[in-house]
């Protein structure tokens, strides 16, 4: 019961949005850059998507906190200010606690920045609604995008190394596919998935 | 390593675009004909080449100071601001070129190619050449992978059975992978 009644709240629906019907990644063809350099590896697609969802809610929050005293003509730089501030604790986080998948990931965590999802909730969600929404859609959005993450990087890895999180899964005999720890598994990978996302929810673009 | 060396590699084997899937975003929403994938490409390129040579500087002096942990902070400014300014000049000098490639110039700010450009050069330890050859090599790479896709888009837009769930954005990424595949063929070109 409670469950049904769940279904038609405010909350609800933001988080159903996010994370399936205006999927990032797959609806809306967004922050893609990050969501293929990273996903060779299961553990560094964790360690992104996490990032990401805190970037997310955090900004998007910080922004709708000012949303009154952000002039319109500026507040791009603004997005850019705010955005970068928690992109730098990220990195300096993982730089600390997690120094090996800070070193795998490199640049892209700088990259969080321009992941056109950050800005694409601060501009769509953050700069028009209170707080406590904020939060729960740059969470949704945030989560939706590291599903993807996950399930892509799953299938990378175990065909690329025939691990899953660094644990041995195929068979020692199994030939591994190098193609697919480089840039051209990604693309496919992350292609047929959107293909399998869009039939599922039958999403059609033309 | 020389520098005609790593404009090679940068503008092929190393193609920021196929190989560092950097700066999709763009790539995936302006690749539909090819006059608008040359313009977007240009505008890219001068950004690029012209933040390269701006931010190496500033590095330096961040260095100097200390307080390198502030550098994707000033970059991202530097980025924002080159691009205003270089908005309006174009626009009050050079209507020609504005009119051509001045409406791609506020969407470059999120390009994430201008940002990993210069966190590259960081990473690497690049000299001030090597990355005023580096900034400018990658983006003459990314334009090519962009004119590449568009103009396979172009042809695909005539006469090609896509799937449904396929069609518009989701055949883009098979282009993009069998084109990847394609310039993986150049690892190991060297001068």
């Amino acid at each position: 019961m409670k469950l049904i009644r769940l279904r038609y709240t405010k909350w609800f629906n933001i988080m159903r949005d996010g994370i399936s019907q205006n999927n990032p990644v797959a609806v809306a063809v967004l922050g893609i850059c990050s969501s293929l350099a990273v996903t060779n590896k299961v553990e560094n697609a964790i360690a992104m998507g996490l990032g990401v969802t805190f970037v997310v809610m955090v900004s998007s929050a910080t922004v709708s906190l000012f949303r009154k005293f952000i002039p319109s003509k500026v507040r791009m730089i603004t997005y850019m200010v705010i955005i970068s501030t928690y992109t730098i604790a990220v990195q300096l986080f993982l730089a600390a606690y997690f120094p090996e998948i800070s070193k795998a990931l490199g640049a892209y965590v700088g990259l969080i920045i321009t992941n056109c999802i950050v800005m694409g909730r601060a501009e769509a969600f953050g700069i028009k609604n209170p707080v406590r929404y904020s939060l729960i859609d740059g969470f949704a959005s945030g989560m939706g995008y590291m599903v993807v993450l996950m399930l892509v990087s799953t299938v990378r890895e175990v065909l690329a190394f025939g691990t899953w999180l660094n644990i041995q899964v195929m068979p020692a005999s199994f030939p591994t596919w190098t193609v697919m720890a480089l840039a051209p598994g990604g693309f496919f990978v992350i292609g047929l998935f959107i293909w399998g996302i869009r039939e599922f929810i039958g999403y059609y673009e033309v | 390593m020389n520098l005609l060396d790593l404009a090679i590699t940068s503008i092929l084997s190393n193609n920021i675009a196929l190989t560092f899937i950097l700066g999709m975003c763009p790539l995936i929403a302006i690749s539909t004909n090819v006059k608008n994938a040359t313009g977007m490409g240009l505008a890219v390129v001068f950004v690029v080449t012209l933040t390269g040579i701006i931010n190496y500087p500033i590095y330096v002096l961040l260095k100097a100071t200390g307080t390198t942990n502030l550098a994707l902070l000033v970059f991202i400014i530097t980025i924002a601001a080159t691009v205003q300014v270089l908005e309006i000049f174009v626009d009050k000098y050079l209507p020609k070129l504005y009119n051509s490639f001045g409406i791609f110039l506020p969407l470059i700010t999120v390009n994430c190619v201008v940002l990993a450009v210069s966190l590259f050069f960081v990473n690497r330890s690049y000299t001030f050449s090597e990355t005023a050859v580096y900034s400018f090599a990658s983006s003459v790479g990314w334009m090519l992978a962009i004119i590449l896709v568009a103009g396979v888009r172009e042809k695909m837009a005539v006469n090609a059975d896509i799937p449904r769930g396929l069609g518009g954005k989701g055949i883009v990424f098979l282009v993009l992978g069998i084109l990847s595949l394609a310039f993986l063929g150049f690892t190991g070109l060297s001068f």
